[in-house]
């Protein structure tokens, strides 16, 4: 009942996923300045997304689960935004 | 199987054993009551000494050191052992299935490691007693950091306590999603179930952070990490954001089954359908969302920023707004109804009288310029313990009376019962009403010691705590002591699924899986019909 | 009863909610399923999913950290990202990401009932945790012999912090594949029943995620 894609689809993800790790390894040796954390950040969440996709059967899943799988990161942003804008809106008197 | 079922619950299977490793929902739903029964009676104990310190200023039964002890162990415990894992775990594990139409929650087994791992969390937490802690429930850093206390046992209990309230809201989550009975569509889901649901969410997803927060405090002791304190670079206000990150949502896991309990009994008493079924379940939702978005308003003289300090005091005045609909809903659901004046009806009336002071206290205090002025006062206690005491335990109490005979199959003494409540209800008002005016006054909470001018007020609270302790004696006194004869099915003539089987319910609740034709609480129509 | 057979029991009891009776001394063995197979296979997934986003969160902790002393003290991070080693953290996410796909690859083997397959892939994903496990060894231990320990300064700390937690789920997945492992070869699962073994397999890509964050965060943004 969950038996999706076939072993050659498999092997072409992970493939993906090696090229996504050269990428991601290449790029560090340039330096982007403040670009450096998002562009890894992006990178890392293409691979992320492919094996939660494809690995983890995430694109067969239905919306609930999707909820589940992504509402935890709304609530990861909120407690990093909340906290940054907090120490670095500080004013000292 | 049926064979089986024709025996109830409490007759299936005697001894230790046969409670001890159950999978029957019922059956670890009374345990956990038993459980947090114990810890409520320990905690409460602690605050009553706690309270009986202040009737004289300086010494009058304990040291300093030994007071902050109490306070602590009061706090911790209350908050951890008691009231978080409390009403969801005992009655949510009691009354979901019962109400949703199941034969059990969809994972049994891991039901009963849930309880396994709460009685172990306990017990790393009683034996950190040896050495006990003197931060308070909330362990700010860096004192928590510097103190010489047993910090690392109690916050590994409380870790694992978390890990125990994970898997029953996993549980409850999944049971409502997959095993409702069929027609059980969610617009004639009990609203009980309802904020058990927003519950198990807030369980599942703020229970994670606290946990880390608390695994980094242990490494800052042992490592010293340095996250937290600013000798090494790092921020103990970032402690706080982490810990009130679970923590305010926490004190809806709190409140929020509670308000079930109420949106249950409301009906019930006033033979009435509940006034906006929809606005409360959603409301109960909303809570769960918004709940996630305020937590920086436990820290609005911490240092933290200005701009943050408006943000989240302007979102706190959002989270009173669902609330509020369900006071409305309730008292609209009273009007013009034919009110009957039960035990559990009185608990339920106390919850909305009380539980209303004690939110509109806390609008107070999410005020940025009153909060200044009322911050770690009594004000706050008495706040806390008026949605706290006034709301869950009054709700806890509303429940254990409305499902005695459901769960135990006897009914109780309703007069004597009446009479405990009266003392638990102006036992409450007389402890934490002064405290109302002494936080107001400028007393602070936490305080060893006290300046003369406040003693009388000190005294009359102190007073208070032994007439409530005398309703909470009278009560269990009453509720140990159940009537002779069996409970009828359906005392209360009430129309929700967990009253139409027997009292109480047979090992595998339903013989037949019902299907479920009318909305819920229907009342109006098919009760007075059949009387 | 050992942390071996509690987690063995823990893993059953998600996988398999119909092996439950509500009195386990009479009737334990009735064979009675209260809920249908389909039911509990998407419950399994379902809790799993939730279980997975609590983990999530759990690191989102020391993610958070991450992001705000790294906004404080760029230097700091930019020094201790170049201390580390590049060679070791990209031959483990290398590892790690070729035994997320030895996994997946064991999922799709036992709905065919390929089961020496299962084996073979289920072998390979816990050698590539133990490799895993023996490179970060031999990095903790050589910081270690320079002097550098959590709580040398707020990098180190998230660095040990992180990879540490990290590592534990990493051993914990180990023991999960291990039981496993051991009840392939006791012939438990098949095309019919393999729910335990997808919702193992979940974890275990939950581990490889985590990982595909902290490689590039630690490693790279030197």
């Amino acid at each position: 009942m969950d038996n999706h894609g076939s072993y050659k689809q498999l092997i072409n993800i992970w493939i993906f996923l090696m090229f996504l790790t050269f990428i991601t390894v290449y790029v560090a040796q340039f330096d982007f300045g403040a670009l450096n954390v998002p562009i890894a950040l992006l990178v890392a969440s293409i691979k992320a997304g492919v094996v939660a996709l494809h690995f983890m059967h995430l694109k067969h899943e239905d919306g609930l689960t999707w909820v589940f799988a992504s509402y935890p990161i709304f609530l990861l942003f909120l407690l990093i935004a909340f906290t940054a804008t907090d120490m670095f809106s500080r004013v000292l008197n | 199987m049926s064979e089986v079922n024709e025996k109830n619950y409490l007759e299936n299977g005697e001894g230790f054993a046969s409670w001890f490793f159950t999978v029957d929902h019922k059956r670890i739903g009374v345990m956990y009551l038993w459980a947090i029964a114990v810890f409520f009676i320990i905690a409460a104990i602690a605050s009553f000494l706690v309270r009986f310190e202040h009737l004289t200023p300086g010494q009058t039964i304990v040291s300093a050191d030994t007071y902050n002890v109490l306070f602590t162990l009061h706090g911790s415990m209350m908050v951890f052992l008691f009231i978080v894992p409390g009403v969801a775990a005992s009655f949510g594990n009691f009354l979901i299935p019962l109400m949703i139409g199941a034969k059990d929650v969809i994972f049994p087994k891991l039901n009963l490691y849930s309880f396994w791992i709460y009685l172990a969390g306990a017990a790393i937490f009683m034996i950190a007693l040896a050495g006990p802690a003197d931060t308070g429930w909330t362990f700010y850093t860096p004192y928590s950091i510097e103190t010489g206390a047993n910090v690392i046992l109690i916050t590994l209990g409380i870790f694992v306590l978390g890990f125990s309230s994970i898997l029953t809201g996993i549980n409850f989550i999944v049971t409502m999603h997959k095993l409702r009975a069929p027609g059980m569509t969610w617009d004639r889901l009990p609203l009980f179930c309802w904020a058990a649901y927003a519950t198990s969410l807030l369980q599942v997803l703020a229970t994670p952070v606290v946990g880390i927060t608390l695994l980094l405090l242990i490494g800052e002791r042992y490592f010293g990490l340095g996250f937290f304190d600013p000798a090494r670079g790092g921020d103990p206000v970032m402690f706080q954001h982490f810990f009130w990150f679970y923590s305010h949502p926490a004190v809806y896991i709190m409140i929020l089954p509670a308000m079930g309990i109420i949106s249950e009994i409301m009906p019930v008493f006033s033979r009435k359908p509940i006034f906006g079924y929809k606005a409360i379940a959603y409301a109960s939702l909303a809570i769960a969302l918004i709940s996630f978005l305020v937590w920086g308003h436990h820290m609005f003289v911490s240092g933290q920023s200005k701009l943050v300090n408006i943000i989240f005091s302007v979102i706190t005045y959002a989270v009173a707004v669902p609330t509020a609909i369900k006071v409305f809903n309730w008292l609209w659901t009273m009007h013009k109804g034919s009110i009957e004046l039960s035990t559990a009806m009185l608990y339920s009336l106390a919850f909305i009288f009380l539980f209303t002071i004690g939110g509109l206290t806390g609008l107070f205090l999410g005020a940025l310029a009153a909060d200044v002025h009322l911050h770690d006062t009594y004000f706050v206690v008495a706040h806390m313990h008026y949605v706290m005491i006034g709301g869950t335990v009054f709700g806890f109490f509303a429940a254990l009376h409305f499902w005695y005979p459901k769960m135990w199959g006897r009914m109780f003494d309703e007069f004597k019962a009446k009479i405990a409540f009266v003392l638990i209800f102006i036992g409450f008002n007389v402890v934490f009403f002064p405290q109302f005016i002494m936080g107001t006054l400028g007393m602070p909470r936490r305080y060893f010691n006290y300046a003369p001018e406040f003693q009388s007020l000190h005294q009359i609270s102190t007073y208070g705590t032994w007439i409530i302790g005398a309703g909470f004696i009278l009560m269990l006194w009453v509720l140990m002591r159940p009537l002779p004869g069996k409970a009828p099915g359906n005392p209360y003539r009430s129309v929700s699924l967990e009253w139409s089987m027997d009292s109480p319910p047979g090992t595998f609740n339903f013989d037949e899986i019902p299907t479920i034709t009318e909305p819920v609480y229907n009342y109006g129509t098919k009760v007075e019909e059949e009387s | 009863m050992g942390f071996f057979d509690v987690t063995s029991k823990i893993i059953k009891s998600i996988a398999y909610p119909s092996e439950m009776v509500p009195s386990i001394d009479d009737h334990a063995d009735d064979g009675e399923h209260h809920f249908d197979p389909v039911t509990e296979h998407e419950s399994a997934k379902l809790g799993m999913w939730l279980f997975l986003a609590t983990e999530l969160l759990l690191f989102g902790g020391l993610f958070a950290a991450y992001a705000i002393y790294r906004a404080k003290y760029p230097e700091m991070f930019m020094d201790g990202s170049k201390s580390l080693d590049v060679v070791l953290g990209t031959v483990n996410t290398v590892i790690l990401i070729f035994s997320s796909l030895t996994v997946a690859v064991a999922v799709k083997a036992i709905q065919e009932n390929r089961i020496k397959l299962v084996k073979l892939m289920l072998w390979i994903t816990i050698i590539c945790a133990a490799i895993f496990a023996v490179n970060k060894y031999f990095e903790y231990t050589y910081k270690f012999s320079k002097g550098i320990f959590p709580g040398t300064d707020i990098f180190y700390s998230i660095y040990f912090a992180s990879t540490g937690v990290h590592m534990l789920h990493v051993f914990i997945g180990m023991i999960v594949l291990g039981i496993l492992l051991r009840k392939v070869y006791k012939g438990k699962y098949s095309k019919e029943n393999f729910t335990a073994i997808e919702i193992g397999g979940l974890y275990w890509h939950l581990v490889d995620l985590i990982w595909i964050y902290l490689f590039p965060l630690l490693y790279l943004v030197g």
